[in-house]
């Protein structure tokens, strides 16, 4: 293949690979958000403790967790279909990376937020604040530079996903590399696509790195 | 210090308006199948106005005791009232705080001795948070929150993180932000115990100003027998989940064997040989000013030996104990101690003689070592 070959495939790849992932990310956060936040209210000692709660929650994540993301995948063909009207593309795919990343971010979610001082929660009980107010004020500020960091592996994990979603029917840069690169024997656009994935993946996290730096920052400058 | 005598429950004062009252408060927590009592039915009267110190060493049940009071511990039997509100009505069953506790809570301060300042909010932001949730609006939000500061003497402070501030700076926020609802009671858990001297002197002095500029009435727990005799009209000693002397300072300096008015004076010394009547005397309020001792010494001519002594100001008040030495024993000084009595001084036999009725005992460990010899 000539550049003015590929050109076009890797374009319309990394377009269609950062629609799917950015979607996704976006998905999995307002699922797995609330799920983290969840886990810890209502575990032993929490604000919400109740035993049935966490463990169902922790029980479905952890399945959620434990399945290979391509049988998950696979799995997930007539649900997918349902809510999609098609398996097929890059909008399809966003239902099984979403699905498949919640479970992963809601335990990120559920450590970053566990390791916020008690005693902050504490303070904001004794001005009478909420359980609602507690999350919102307490818990999700003071976990933020941790949450970001968790979508920042969360994203590159989508990434991850997103080539994989490539063998079933997905659009994007794993897709042009398993039909082009594998399949045509195309060493020279396989490596191309490597070192695209390589890139985003790069910068997503160069991205994420300064953006923890500038949150965790806050407060301790001498301004 | 005598330890099988069981000291007696006092509740030496009884004027005022109580305004925390906890009646029969007993918290038992499970850990690992095995019950721990953390308070064992304690009774607490703390008066409008007043700052009362409750004071025990750590795992004697008062941090327990002060979360009980606002309900952040929930007791397990027993009373909490403030303000005339009775708090464990209000709590319900729920482990989640009911919209009237919480209400009720936010008319009570509270500052910790780790501060708990959201390090991600500016110095005005963390006073604005208690405010933001008793829904108040922007701007009154802001000028409540710089008058708070300017109280506390941090005005120039509001847009500094608490990051950038020093230990004593951070806990004048968390006072500023615990007086946000206009509380009538502030608790205090072991303020300053993570503070040096200095700073511990001055946030102690904020407390005493606050207390007598806006009334405020203020219960603190601290490990520190310093805190109660800097800042305190009453106080409370815990021991194992249990108040086992309680009241003004000056009363339970006026109580023979009070631990808590040895632990505030602690005065040693032990006579310099047999036949010696050692007696600690017990100074306040205007007996402290009087030359006692010397009209003693001239009225009996009597050679009296000072063994120890300590003097100090409690809530403005002058006061302090001796220990004094009268040569002979007990039965041959039966008239100086009554003329000690007389002048209004608190005077209790150390050593000397067998105790009788109305003498009581203050340590019968040192009688025992009397009647040995």
């Amino acid at each position: 293949m000539t550049w003015s070959e590929m050109q076009p495939l890797l374009s319309q790849g990394t377009v269609d690979t950062l629609y799917m992932v950015l979607w996704s990310t976006l998905v999995t956060v307002v699922g797995g958000l609330p799920l983290g936040i969840l886990l810890v209210l209502t575990d032993k000692g929490g604000l919400l403790q109740n035993t049935v709660v966490n463990k169902v929650v922790g029980v479905v994540v952890n399945i959620g967790r434990s399945l290979p993301f391509i049988i998950l995948l696979i799995a997930l063909i007539p649900f997918t279909t349902w809510v999609v009207g098609t398996f097929i593309g890059p909008s399809a795919m966003i239902v099984p990376l979403a699905i498949g990343a919640i479970p992963f971010f809601a335990r990120l979610v559920e450590t970053a937020v566990r390791e916020v001082d008690h005693g902050l929660v504490e303070a904001v009980q004794s001005m009478g604040g909420s359980v609602p107010t507690i999350v919102r004020k307490v818990l999700l500020p003071q976990a933020l530079p941790s949450l970001v960091s968790g979508v920042t592996t969360t994203v590159i994990v989508l990434i991850g996903y997103s080539a994989m979603a490539g063998a079933v029917g997905g659009e994007g840069l794993g897709s042009k590399a398993v039909t082009y690169g594998f399949q045509r024997f195309d060493n020279q656009f396989m490596l191309i696509t490597v070192v695209l994935l390589v890139v985003i993946v790069t910068v997503v996290q160069l991205i994420g790195d300064v953006a923890v730096r500038l949150l965790a920052r806050r407060g301790r400058t001498t301004s | 210090m005598p330890r099988a005598r069981r000291t007696p429950r006092r509740a030496l004062d009884s004027d005022g308006n109580p305004v925390i009252t906890t009646s029969g408060l007993t918290k038992v927590y499970q850990s690992r199948g095995r019950e721990v009592t953390a308070l064992d039915g304690v009774d607490l009267h703390v008066r409008e106005g007043e700052v009362y110190g409750v004071i025990g060493q750590s795992g004697a049940g008062k941090s327990s005791l002060i979360r009980c009071v606002n309900l952040l511990e929930r007791p397990t039997s027993g009373t909490v009232t403030v303000d005339g509100q009775d708090l464990t009505a209000l709590a319900g069953r729920g482990r989640r705080a009911g919209k009237e506790l919480r209400r009720a809570r936010s008319r009570i301060g509270m500052v910790f001795q780790h501060f708990n300042l959201l390090d991600s909010r500016t110095v005005r932001d963390n006073v604005e948070l208690p405010l933001e949730i008793l829904g108040i609006s922007g701007q009154a939000r802001t000028r409540k929150a710089l008058e708070l500061l300017d109280l506390v003497g941090l005005a120039d402070k509001a847009k500094s993180y608490p990051g950038q501030l020093s230990g004593g700076q951070k806990q004048r926020v968390g006072i500023a932000r615990a007086l946000a609802g206009d509380p009538k009671v502030l608790l205090s858990d072991e303020a300053t115990s993570a503070l040096d001297p200095e700073t511990t002197r001055s946030i102690l002095q904020l407390l005493r100003d606050l207390n007598q500029e806006l009334g405020l009435t203020v219960l603190l727990i601290t490990h520190e027998m310093d805190v109660v005799k800097t800042v305190c009209d009453s106080a409370a000693l815990m021991k194992k989940g249990r108040v086992v002397e309680s009241g003004t300072v000056g009363a339970l300096l006026a109580t023979p064997g009070s631990e808590l008015a040895h632990e505030l004076f602690p005065v040693g010394g032990t006579a310099s040989g047999p036949g010696a009547t050692v007696v600690d005397v017990t100074f306040h309020g205007e007996t402290a000013a009087r030359p006692v001792i010397s009209q003693l010494s001239r009225t009996y001519n009597i050679d009296i030996s000072i063994l120890g002594a300590a003097m100090d100001t409690v809530g403005g008040k002058q006061i302090g104990r001796m220990r004094i030495e009268l040569p002979g024993r007990f039965e041959e000084n039966v008239v100086p101690i009554g003329f000690l009595r007389e002048q209004g001084l608190q005077a209790e036999i150390v050593d000397g003689g067998p105790a009788t009725a109305e003498i009581p005992a203050q340590t019968p460990a040192a009688i025992t070592e009397e009647v040995a010899k």
